[in-house]
């Protein structure tokens, strides 16, 4: 009997310490892309474990936050020289997510203030690219605006803002598109419960991205065995060949 | 004149496809000359080595793009227009019921100055072998930056630079192709992992197909206006090329990994 009663004062200091906790699940940890992938979409769910189970009354606040692997990337702008186009000047950004998508439940602005956006990267806005070389503050937004707007129009960033469904105040919901041109990685899906502003509980959840099937055999032959592969393809060339003198001298 | 005019790495496959076919054929007749072809595969193997390392170098500066088509506009425009010019006359001296005028054996001074002369009995030639191996690295930098053949520039560079007779031209250019084609495909299979083999494949199935309609349109059209149209087709790439270069990018930004 004291041991249980021992028990049950665990528990409650432990959901005294941690008031609030996010469960979460995804409907897919994996996805795979093969020669016929024309992108997929992820439904990310969950519920909010309240302390002692009160259910406030007010809809929670929540940010989805879903991204790939970040990489170095160089960013071009072309201007005319001599009366053609040509890359001239270029910044680079050491930290730039292969892909990155939020979903919120009310706009991004009305729920959290440009601080915790910042700290934690939510919204598009907000991401840190971490820019390097000597650029100007002025020229480095001028790329950045410019990788931001490309990836955007690429389907590879997106804001969903209101696109995080809530029920009952303690289930919730958010679907996320994934284009076709998605690189492969590890990804993650982050969940935010924002309350004043404030992140009050987080959850992450790793999601892969990767080839499979004869795309991903193709991929693995080009990168490991790329010697045998080009011989592979020479091989391919001059057997077709042969190939199409035996039908010309046919005909 | 083998292969496309696209920016593709996967072209080298194609053009060696289309290459070895025709090449065989000539082999047969005895239309390659093996130790003029021998020299141009060595040098077009060094060329295609550096072509590959200036093909680097550009793309990190961002200006690879460019250098292609800016390559294509001046070779192909003036290919074409040489194409053009020679097509024009012939069809007006046929049409005045002349014999076109035979063009005199090239003595390029530049060529015959060179030292360690050699004798080439299959071409009749007397020249030094530092001739073909100028032309066979300048060829095989253009074949691993451009990713095309290079028929189109060492064919003329062998009738008017080293003074082939024209029955040996084409067989011996074919034969530099295939082994400066097949080098290039495997430098860029080792070095970039820039080999799409299975577009390749597809490429390969339909230049196969798309052969023989050129055979038989080959058999039916008269070769002065073969030689026109294909002058003109060349001559509207290198004008594509051109307006591409001077019309504004729908995307001004672009992004490079890493």
């Amino acid at each position: 009997m004291s041991r249980l009663l021992a028990l049950a004062l665990i528990w409650l200091a432990c959901t005294a310490a941690a008031p609030v906790k996010l469960i979460t699940d995804i409907s897919q940890s994996r996805i795979d892309i093969i020669y016929t992938f024309k992108g997929a979409e992820l439904l990310v769910f969950g519920a909010i474990q309240y302390a002692n189970g009160q259910v406030p009354d007010e809809p929670p606040g929540l940010a989805v936050v879903m991204r790939g692997p970040a990489e170095p990337v160089t960013v071009r702008k072309k201007a005319r020289v001599a009366g053609i186009w040509v890359n001239t000047r270029s910044a680079r950004f050491e930290s730039a997510p292969g892909f990155y998508a939020v979903a919120t439940s009310k706009p991004i602005a009305k729920l959290v203030d440009q601080r915790t956006a910042t700290i934690w990267e939510i919204g598009v806005d907000s991401l840190q690219l971490s820019p390097t070389g000597n650029a100007t503050p002025a020229e480095t937004e001028e790329f950045e605006h410019g990788l931001i707007d490309l990836r955007r129009r690429n389907g590879l960033f997106a804001e969903h803002e209101g696109a995080v469904g809530i029920s009952q105040n303690i289930l919730y919901r958010a679907r996320i598109a994934i284009p076709s041109s998605v690189p492969v990685g590890s990804y993650t899906a982050q969940i935010f419960l924002i309350k004043n502003g404030e992140v009050i509980a987080q959850s992450t959840s790793p999601i892969e991205i990767d080839k499979s099937g004869f795309e991903r055999w193709v991929f693995v032959a080009a990168h490991n065995h790329s010697l045998a592969y080009g011989l592979a393809a020479v091989a391919a060339a001059l057997l077709a060949g042969w190939g199409a003198g035996l039908v010309v001298r046919r005909t | 004149m083998a292969g496309g005019y696209g920016v593709n790495i996967d072209d080298t496959v194609q053009v060696q496809m289309n290459t070895y076919r025709v090449a065989l054929a000539y082999w047969k007749r005895g239309g390659v000359d093996v130790r003029i072809g021998a020299v141009l595969i060595g040098g077009g193997i060094v060329g295609a080595g550096l072509g590959s390392m200036l093909f680097k170098l550009l793309q990190s500066l961002g200006q690879i793009d460019v250098t292609i088509n800016i390559i294509y506009v001046v070779f192909l425009g003036t290919i074409g227009g040489l194409m053009l010019r020679e097509a024009l006359a012939a069809l007006a001296a046929q049409k005045a019921g002349q014999v076109a005028p035979t063009r005199m054996r090239a003595r390029n001074p530049l060529v015959t100055s060179l030292p360690f002369k050699m004798r080439y009995s299959d071409s009749g030639l007397f020249i030094s072998p530092l001739a073909p191996l100028l032309l066979g690295i300048a060829t095989g930098v253009l074949t691993a930056i451009m990713g095309i053949g290079g028929g189109f520039i060492i064919v003329p560079a062998l009738i008017y630079v080293l003074g082939m007779p024209a029955k040996m031209v084409v067989g011996t250019s074919l034969f530099q192709i295939i082994f400066v084609t097949a080098v290039t495909t495997l430098l860029h299979s080792v070095q970039s992992q820039t080999v799409d083999i299975v577009l390749a494949i597809l490429l390969l199935a339909g230049g196969v197909i798309g052969a023989q309609f050129g055979v038989q349109a080959a058999q039916k059209l008269p070769p002065e206006r073969l030689r026109l149209f294909l002058a003109l087709i060349v001559l509207a790439v290198a004008a594509r090329v051109a307006y591409g270069l001077t019309v504004a990018p729908s995307e001004l930004f672009t992004i490079y990994a890493a």
